[in-house]
């Protein structure tokens, strides 16, 4: 097991602000941060998040780079109009850092998990939405998402989730290809997605399937050119993510794909219901459908009704 | 806060404000006629006396910051820019027409606005981070932002109140337009707002309390150094519609299109106002 990708992203901004005095950390009483470790340009707002928003906005529009801490749960519904009008309406520099994402916060229970965020964010104008999938790359994609003109939002977790068994160099706004093959394309976004998406390669294999394996960390702007290239070769797409099934994830692989090739894209995501029981994340997100069996099913299934 | 000694006089600039309103509020689309006539001295004497900005160079760096946070005073604040000389008087034609960048809410394209609003709440909070970015330059810049008084009942304004004082964010004064109505009636019969200058005190703020149709008394509370340490919130009391007899204190003043001999019914009242 890593680190989870909030603790990782606390490093980074620990070893950044000092660094580039632009960045200001505004939190919101999360508790990420020790107040003492950098209190030039450290902020605790309180338990405030539309003011939370609302500040980043005024601080970026006076020349600065706010790195915002919240849930993603309050980033994404509680603090909405504020990140809407405030921050992206004008286009501003301030990076998001939403934590406890999907179910991640598990026995916190509903007003906790955020199962909406990616719908939320990624409609958007302006905005940039990144997902990274294990411990280095949300070090390696938030320095990265500092180059990024307007507003990011980088969805984090709050557990350690294990670390990416093959990772080739992490490029924000490019798809992450870990496997390549022509019969049918998997594409995640996000630890345990990625991880299912793998593991359902690896039983496919052994059927003699050759599974194509896309990381989609970034999904605004969504590489659908990459997407689309290994969709156009297998005719079969299966989008796997850790969020409600609606207007997340795979909706956006699905809505992008049908303008472009003829392929059958089938989602494995989180059932369109609020997850009534407690339980750690992986076993909410596994009782929740997202799993490397469903995965390796909906190919199955998929291969014999492929347009191709 | 010094003015120049030929600074225009504010009473003037206000008078021609309500001009601007009236005319934009006969155009195609009408306008929030009430709240823009309401602001009209608190707008000319921000331009005229008190703010440090520049119309020919809207973003320099030193600048002091207005936010209309009550985005609905749009008509009034455009009128305020183009008597400040941002831009000519012949944009305001653009205001409700297609393709126009004037819209009822003021837009940040807009030269001299500094970032845009109608959705009632948010100028506070925005607020509270220009003064975070001030305290980090060490710069002697304030930030003024224009609330309605209906606005007030918004959460996320008190949200950021409190934010702003726990910050000590001096450099911050809020400026409340207190016409005493929204859009159904008065304030005090919805969701009653007094006691006003208790409810800011409470929340560590330094209250003035002024004639809102006072460019003197305005000036004087704005231009009056802040208790350290605490943000300052001017309660303005004013007219909803203020100028215009046949509309004013009442709640149908806030959105209107005039036709043709309403609009000359209102410039009369306006030279009539002037003249007394």
């Amino acid at each position: 097991m890593t680190a989870s990708s909030r603790e990782v992203y606390r490093d980074a901004v620990l070893d950044l602000l000092p660094q580039d005095d632009r960045l200001v950390c505004l939190d919101s009483d999360t508790g990420l941060f020790d107040a003492a470790a950098f209190p030039e340009r450290y902020v605790n707002l309180g338990i405030a998040e539309h003011t939370l928003m609302g500040a980043a906005a005024g601080l970026a529009k006076s020349g600065r780079m706010p790195l915002v801490n919240t849930m993603a749960a309050f980033a994404s519904s509680r603090a909405n109009e504020a990140v809407k009008i405030d921050i992206a309406l004008n286009n501003l520099p301030v990076r998001i850092a939403a934590t406890h994402s999907g179910v991640s916060a598990g026995h916190l229970g509903p007003t906790h998990h955020a199962l909406e965020d990616l719908a939320v964010m990624r409609t958007l104008p302006n905005m940039t939405v990144v997902v990274p999938a294990d411990g280095p790359q949300t070090g390696t994609l938030f320095r990265q998402s500092l180059r990024v003109n307007g507003p990011v939002y980088l969805r984090l977790g709050r557990n350690a989730t294990p670390e990416l068994p093959e990772a080739p160099p992490v490029t924000l706004g490019l798809a992450q290809v870990l496997r390549d093959g022509a019969d049918v394309t998997l594409a995640a976004c996000g630890p345990y997605p990625v991880l299912a998406a793998l593991d359902a390669a690896d039983a496919l294999a052994d059927e003699g399937v050759r599974a194509s394996v896309l990381n989609v960390h970034t999904v605004k702007p969504l590489d659908v050119a990459t997407i689309a290239a290994h969709a156009q070769r297998s005719g079969v797409v299966v989008t796997v993510e850790e969020h409600w099934r609606n207007a997340g994830f795979g909706a956006a692989v699905a809505e992008s794909l049908a303008e472009i090739t003829p392929s059958l894209v089938l989602r494995v995501a989180m059932p369109d219901a609020f997850v009534p029981v407690s339980g750690g994340q992986r076993y909410l997100a596994e009782r929740g459908g997202v799993t490397s069996a469903a995965v390796a099913a909906k190919a199955r299934s998929a291969l014999g009704r492929s347009p191709r | 806060m010094t003015t120049t000694i030929d600074a225009p006089p504010a009473a003037g600039t206000a008078a021609r404000i309500r001009e601007h309103v009236v005319n934009l509020c006969a155009g195609p689309e009408g306008g929030h006629l009430g709240g823009s006539m309401s602001l009209a001295e608190i707008l000319a004497t921000l331009y005229t006396r008190v703010l440090r900005v520049d119309p020919l160079d809207p973003a320099f760096p030193g600048r002091d910051v207005l936010l209309l946070s009550k985005g609905h005073g749009g008509l009034a604040l455009y009128a305020a820019l183009t008597e400040a000389g941002f831009f000519p008087a012949e944009r305001l034609a653009e205001y409700g027409r297609p393709g126009g960048e004037f819209m009822a809410h003021p837009h940040a394209e807009i030269p001299g606005v500094e970032m845009p609003s109608g959705s009632l709440g948010h100028g506070l909070a925005l607020a509270v981070g220009f003064g975070l970015g001030f305290r980090l330059d060490g710069a002697d810049r304030r930030c003024f932002v224009v609330m309605g008084d209906g606005e007030l009942q918004e959460g996320s304004v008190w949200e950021a109140a409190s934010v702003a004082a726990a910050q000590r964010l001096d450099t911050l004064v809020a400026i409340v337009d207190r016409n005493r109505l929204q859009i159904t009636g008065a304030t005090e019969t919805i969701d009653a707002l007094e006691p006003l200058a208790d409810r800011w005190s409470a929340f560590g703020w330094t209250v003035r309390q002024v004639d809102g149709h006072s460019c003197e008394e305005l000036e004087a509370a704005l231009t009056e150094p802040p208790t350290p340490g605490r943000p300052t919130v001017v309660i303005a009391h004013t007219v909803k519609g203020k100028g215009l007899p046949f509309v004013e204190d009442q709640p149908r003043s806030h959105y209107a299109k005039l036709g043709e001999r309403q609009h000359a019914k209102a410039l009369a009242a306006l030279r009539r106002g002037a003249a007394s």
